[in-house]
C-alpha cells in the first residue's frame, strides 16, 4: 500500500536502536536460555528493520537483498543453536544459562 | 497523515511487544509476544512498500523459527516454577549497561550526516516490490543466494547430527 | 753491541728466568732453580754495568706504536738516561745480592721455585719501571711490581697458623696500592689529553720551551702523581700497608719494602722533577707529607718488638725524609738517599733475615740477646747498618741525611727542628733494636739457644758485601767540604736527566754545612752512648705488652692509627657494602624484577576471575565494551 506521507528517517534509527537495546537487555538478564535465544532474534530484527528504512531511503535494493540473507542466517542459527541447545539439556537437565560455566577458568 | 500516525503507531506497539518478550515470566508467552512483535515490524516493513520482506519475515521468522522456538519449549515441558530467577544486581548492571548504550548509540547517531533528500524523508520507493527485488536478487546476487543453500544444507545436516539420540543416553 | 740490543737483553733476562723457573722449577733440584735465579739477576746487573759505561746523554730506544691519533699516541719505548742507569743498578746490584742470600734462606721451603719465580718478575716489572720512556710503560711496570708484591708478602699463604693473616697482609697492600694506582691513571689522563703524548724527553722539551699549563691543570697532576707515589712509597695517608706487609719472607721485605719498590715513588716524582717545579703548592704539601710521615713513624717504631716491625717503620720514616728532600726540589739529594738507604736498609733487613734464621724463626727481640757471640758476622755488619742509618759520621747514611737536613734548614729552620726530632728518633729505636738484638743475657728459651747459629756463606756474603756499601756509600755525593774536584758526583752526574738541568739548587754554604754536620755528628754519638749506657749497662729490657702504659703504649699500637682506618674508612665500606647487598640487592632486585614477575601472575591470577562461565556476564561486557567503543569514536572521531 504506496503511502504518500513521508517520515523522518530519526524516527527509523531511534526505534531500530531502541529494539536493539531492549534486545541486548534481554540477553543480560534472562537466564532462560531459549528466551536468550529469543532475544538475539530481536536485536536481528533491529537491524534488519534499521536496512530497510535506510535502504527506501536510498532507494537502493541492496540493503534488502542484505536483509534476506539475515534472515536465511538467522534461520540456520536457530535451527542449530537450539538442537545444541537440546543436547546441552540432556545432559545437565536445566536450561539455566548459569548451569553452563564449565569453561570457567 | 495517516501513514505517518500508522507508522509511529505501530512503532509503539513495536516497543510495547519487546518489552513484554523480555519482562514476561512464562517462556511460552514471550515466545508468543515474540511472533506479536514480528508482525508488527512486518507492518512497518509495509509501510515502507517493503513488501516482499514483510511477508517473507512473516513465513519464514514468525512462522518457521518461532514455531521452532515453541516445539522446543514444549518439548522440555518447563513451566513456570522452574524458570530461573535472575538476581537483583544483575537487573541493575544490566538496566544500566542497556540504557548507556541507548544513549550512546544516539548521541553517536544523531548528528550523522546523510545525503541530502529532499526533507531528510523516507520516501515512498518501489524497489521492495517482489518483482524488482528478484530481479537484483537472481543477477546481481545470484551466487550468495546459491551459497546460503549450501548453508541450509549445512545447518540440517548439523541440527540432525546433534540432536540424534545417543544409544546409551538415560532418557 | 747496540744500546738497543743490551737493552733488551736486560729486559728479557728476568722475564725469561722467572718463566723458566715458573714453568720448570717443580722439576729443577732446588740448587739449579735458585741459580738460575740469581744468576739472570746477576747477568743483568752486568748488562746494566754496561750501558753505565756508555751512558752520555738520554736515549730514548723506541720499540713499537701502540696508537696513533691526530690529538695523542701512545708508544711502547724505554729511555737510557743517567737516573734510569743508576736505578736499574740499584735494583739488579741489591737484587743480585738478595737472591743469593734467598737461595740460604728458603732452603727448607717448599715453594722454592715459585719463590724465584716471583722475584725474577717482580725485577723485570721493576726494570720496566724505572727503564720507561714514557708513563705509560712506567705503568706497566708500577702495576707489575703491585702484582708481584701481593704475589709474594701472600707467599705462605697456606701455613696453617699464619695462613690467613698472610693473605690478608697481602690483600691490604694490593688495595692500599690501588687507591695509589687510581691516582697514577688519572695522572695520565690528564698528561695525555694536555700534551698528547706522555714521553718523558717530549713533555720536558714542552715544557722548556715555554709551553705555558693552567695552574690548576698542573697542580692536579702532580698531586694525583704524588697520590700514586704516597701509595707505593708509604707514606700518609697510605703507609700502614708496609708494615703489615712484615708477613712476607724476610728477602721479600729487604728486596721490595726497602730498596726497590717503595722507591718507585721516589723515582716517580724525581722523573717528573720538570711538572712538580711548576706547581709549588704540591711541593709544601710534598713537604709536609714528607716530615709528617717521617715523624710518626718514627713514633711508631720507638716500642715495637719485632725486629722486621721496627725495620718497617724505620723504612717508613727514611721514605719520609726522601720525600722531604723531594718536595725542597731537592731531587738529586732525593735519589742520593734512595741509595743510600738501599744500601744500609737492605743489609739491616737480611741481618735481621739472619738473625730470625739463627733463631729458627723468632722475630721477637724480647726473647733475644746475647746474640753477638753466637752470629759474629751477622752482628757486625748489623752493627755498621745501624750506625749507617742512624748517621753516625762518615758513613754514608750521614752524608745523605745531612744534605736533606742542610737543604731544609736552609728553607725553613723551624722544620729542621721537627726533622731533628724524627733523626732523634731514628737513632734511638735503631740503637735500642740493636742492643736488644745482640747484647745482654739471652731472654728465649734454653732450646732456641741451643741451636742458635751462625748462617751459612750464601747468607753472609750479601751482608758482606752491603755493610761495605753502607760505610763507604757516601762517596758517591761527598759534599763540597772534601774533595772540591769530586765533590757531589751523583748529582753531577744525575743532571743530565730529562728536565734535571733545569733545576738549580743552592747548596747551603760553608759554614751552615759545617755546623749542621756537627749537629748531627753529636746528636748520633750522643744517642749511641746513652743507648750503651741504658741497654748494655744498666741492661734494661723492652716491657712486655701488659706492661706498657701512656706513650710507650701508644708507640706499641702503631698510634692506634690502623684502627683509625678500619673506624673511618673500611666499616664505611663495609656497610655500604652490606646495605646495597641487602637493599639493594635482596630486596630491591628482588621484588624489582621477581617482583616483575610476580606481578605478572597475580595480575593474570585477578583476571582470571574474569572468566567465570556466565554467557551473559560475558554478554554484559560484550556491551560495555562496545559503549567504550562507541563513546570512544565519538570524542576523538569527529
Amino acid at each position: 500500500m504506496p503511502t504518500s506521507a513521508p517520515i523522518n528517517i530519526d524516527f527509523y534509527v531511534i526505534l531500530a536502536t531502541l529494539l536493539f537495546v531492549i534486545g541486548a537487555f534481554g540477553v543480560m538478564i534472562r537466564r532462560n536460555m531459549i528466551v536468550l535465544l529469543m532475544c538475539i532474534e530481536l536485536m536481528l530484527n533491529a537491524v534488519n528493520l534499521l536496512m530497510v528504512a535506510f535502504s527506501s531511503y536510498y532507494n537502493n535494493a541492496d540493503a534488502q537483498i542484505f536483509v534476506f540473507f539475515i534472515i536465511v542466517v538467522a534461520a540456520a542459527e536457530a535451527t542449530v543453536g537450539l538442537s545444541i541447545l537440546i543436547l546441552a539439556y540432556r545432559q545437565l537437565r536445566s536450561i539455566d544459562i548459569s548451569i553452563f560455566n564449565k569453561l570457567k577458568g | 497523515m495517516i501513514a505517518t500516525l500508522i507508522t509511529q503507531i505501530l512503532g509503539a506497539l513495536t516497543i510495547a511487544a519487546a518489552m513484554m518478550v523480555v519482562l514476561s515470566k512464562h517462556p511460552v508467552r514471550s515466545v508468543l509476544y515474540l511472533v506479536v512483535t514480528f508482525f508488527f515490524i512486518s507492518g512497518l516493513y509495509i509501510m515502507m512498500n517493503a513488501q516482499f520482506l514483510a511477508i517473507v519475515n512473516l513465513i519464514v521468522y514468525a512462522g518457521a523459527i518461532m514455531v521452532l522456538f515453541l516445539f522446543v519449549l514444549m518439548l522440555l515441558n518447563l513451566n513456570k516454577e522452574a524458570e530461573p530467577k535472575t538476581p537483583t544486581l544483575t537487573w541493575v548492571i544490566a538496566s544500566i549497561a542497556a540504557g548507556t548504550l541507548f544513549v550512546v548509540f544516539i548521541a553517536a547517531l544523531k548528528d550523522i550526516v546523510l545525503v541530502t533528500r529532499p526533507g531528510d524523508q523516507v520516501a515512498v520507493s518501489n524497489i521492495g516490490l517482489v518483482k524488482n527485488l528478484g530481479n537484483t536478487l537472481f543477477t546481481k546476487y545470484v551466487v550468495p543466494f546459491e551459497i546460503s543453500s549450501i548453508l541450509f544444507i549445512s545447518a540440517m545436516v548439523g541440527a540432525i547430527l546433534l540432536a540424534k539420540r545417543e544409544k546409551q543416553t538415560i532418557d | 753491541m747496540g744500546f738497543s740490543t743490551i737493552v733488551y737483553i736486560l729486559l728479557l733476562l728476568p722475564l725469561l728466568g722467572g718463566l723458566t723457573n715458573g714453568l720448570f722449577g717443580k722439576h729443577l733440584p732446588k740448587q739449579v732453580s735458585g741459580a738460575l735465579g740469581t744468576g739472570v739477576i746477576f747477568s743483568a746487573f752486568l748488562c746494566v754495568l754496561m750501558l753505565f759505561n756508555h751512558v752520555n746523554e738520554p736515549v730514548q730506544i723506541d720499540l713499537f706504536n701502540i696508537l696513533r691519533f691526530d690529538s695523542f699516541s701512545l708508544e711502547i719505548n724505554f729511555l737510557i738516561d743517567q737516573l734510569s742507569v743508576w736505578m736499574s743498578l740499584i735494583i739488579t746490584g741489591i737484587g743480585t745480592l738478595i737472591h743469593l742470600f734467598s737461595m740460604g734462606y728458603m732452603k727448607e721451603d717448599e715453594g722454592y721455585y715459585k719463590f724465584f719465580t716471583y722475584l725474577n718478575l717482580f725485577i723485570f716489572a721493576m726494570l720496566l719501571l724505572v727503564l720507561g720512556g714514557n708513563y705509560f710503560v712506567l705503568f706497566f711496570g708500577w702495576e707489575g711490581v703491585g702484582i708481584c708484591s701481593f704475589l709474594l708478602i701472600g707467599f705462605h699463604y697456606s701455613d696453617p697458623v699464619k695462613g690467613i693473616s698472610n693473605s690478608l697482609a697481602a690483600r691490604k697492600a694490593f688495595v692500599m696500592n690501588r687507591i695509589g694506582d687510581a691516582g697514577l691513571i688519572f695522572a695520565l689522563f690528564m698528561l695525555l689529553s694536555t700534551f698528547g703524548t706522555l714521553n718523558f724527553v717530549d713533555i720536558s722539551e714542552r715544557l722548556s720551551e715555554g709551553v705555558s699549563m693552567h695552574h690548576l691543570t698542573v697542580l692536579g697532576i702532580t698531586l694525583c702523581l704524588f697520590l700514586a707515589a704516597t701509595g707505593k712509597s708509604a707514606q700518609i695517608p697510605l703507609f700502614t700497608w708496609l708494615p703489615d706487609a712484615m708477613a712476607g719472607p724476610t728477602p721479600v721485605s729487604a728486596l721490595i719494602h726497602a730498596a726497590t719498590m717503595v722507591t718507585a715513588g721516589i723515582y716517580l716524582v724525581a722523573r717528573s722533577n720538570f711538572l712538580f717545579e711548576l706547581a709549588p703548592l704540591t711541593q709544601d704539601i710534598v713537604l709536609y707529607i714528607g716530615i709528617a710521615t717521617s715523624l710518626f713513624a718514627a713514633i711508631m717504631a720507638l716500642r715495637q718488638n719485632d725486629i722486621k716491625k721496627v725495620l718497617a717503620y724505620s723504612t717508613v720514616s727514611q721514605l719520609g725524609l726522601m720525600v722531604v728532600a723531594l718536595g725542597l726540589g731537592a731531587y738529586t739529594v732525593a735519589i742520593f738517599h734512595v741509595t743510600t738507604h738501599a744500601f744500609f736498609k737492605a743489609l739491616l733487613f737480611l741481618g735481621s733475615g739472619s738473625v730470625i734464621h739463627g733463631m729458627h724463626h723468632e722475630q721477637d727481640i724480647r726473647k733475644m740477646g746475647g746474640l753477638k757471640k753466637v752470629m759474629p758476622i751477622t752482628h757486625w755488619t748489623f752493627l755498621i747498618g745501624t750506625l749507617a742509618i742512624s748517621g753516625f759520621p762518615l758513613l754514608s747514611g750521614f752524608y745523605s741525611k745531612d744534605e736533606i737536613i742542610g737543604h731544609l734548614f736552609d728553607q725553613n729552620p723551624v722544620l729542621y727542628g721537627v726533622i731533628m726530632v724524627s733523626v732523634l728518633m731514628t737513632s734511638i729505636y735503631m740503637f735500642r733494636l740493636y742492643f736488644l738484638t745482640f747484647h745482654g743475657t739471652f731472654r728465649g728459651t734454653q732450646s732456641t739457644w741451643e741451636h742458635v747459629h751462625e748462617s751459612p756463606w750464601t747468607m753472609t756474603l750479601p751482608l758482606v758485601i752491603l755493610s761495605v756499601f753502607s760505610a763507604l756509600g757516601g762517596l758517591l755525593n761527598l759534599p763540597g767540604l772534601f774533595f772540591h774536584e769530586g765533590a757531589h758526583w751523583l748529582s753531577g752526574y744525575l743532571h743530565g736527566a730529562p728536565g734535571m738541568h733545569n733545576i738549580v739548587h743552592e747548596t747551603p754554604n760553608f759554614s751552615t754545612t759545617l755546623g749542621l754536620m756537627a749537629v748531627a755528628s753529636a746528636l748520633s754519638i750522643g744517642v749511641l752512648a746513652w743507648a750503651y749506657q741504658n741497654y748494655v749497662r744498666r741492661g734494661s729490657v723492652a716491657k712486655s705488652d701488659e706492661a706498657l702504659n701512656g706513650w710507650e703504649k701508644l708507640s706499641n699500637r702503631k698510634l692506634y692509627w690502623d684502627e683509625w682506618y678500619d673506624w673511618m674508612v673500611v666499616k664505611p665500606i663495609e656497610w655500604l657494602g652490606f646495605q646495597t647487598n641487602h637493599t639493594v640487592e635482596e630486596r630491591g632486585l628482588k621484588s624489582g624484577i621477581s617482583g616483575l614477575g610476580m606481578l605478572t601472575g597475580k595480575a593474570g591470577n585477578a583476571l582470571r576471575k574474569l572468566q567465570n562461565g556466565y554467557v551473559s556476564s560475558y554478554l554484559s561486557w560484550m556491551v560495555i565494551g562496545m559503549i567504550l567503543l562507541v563513546v570512544f569514536y565519538l570524542l576523538n572521531g569527529n
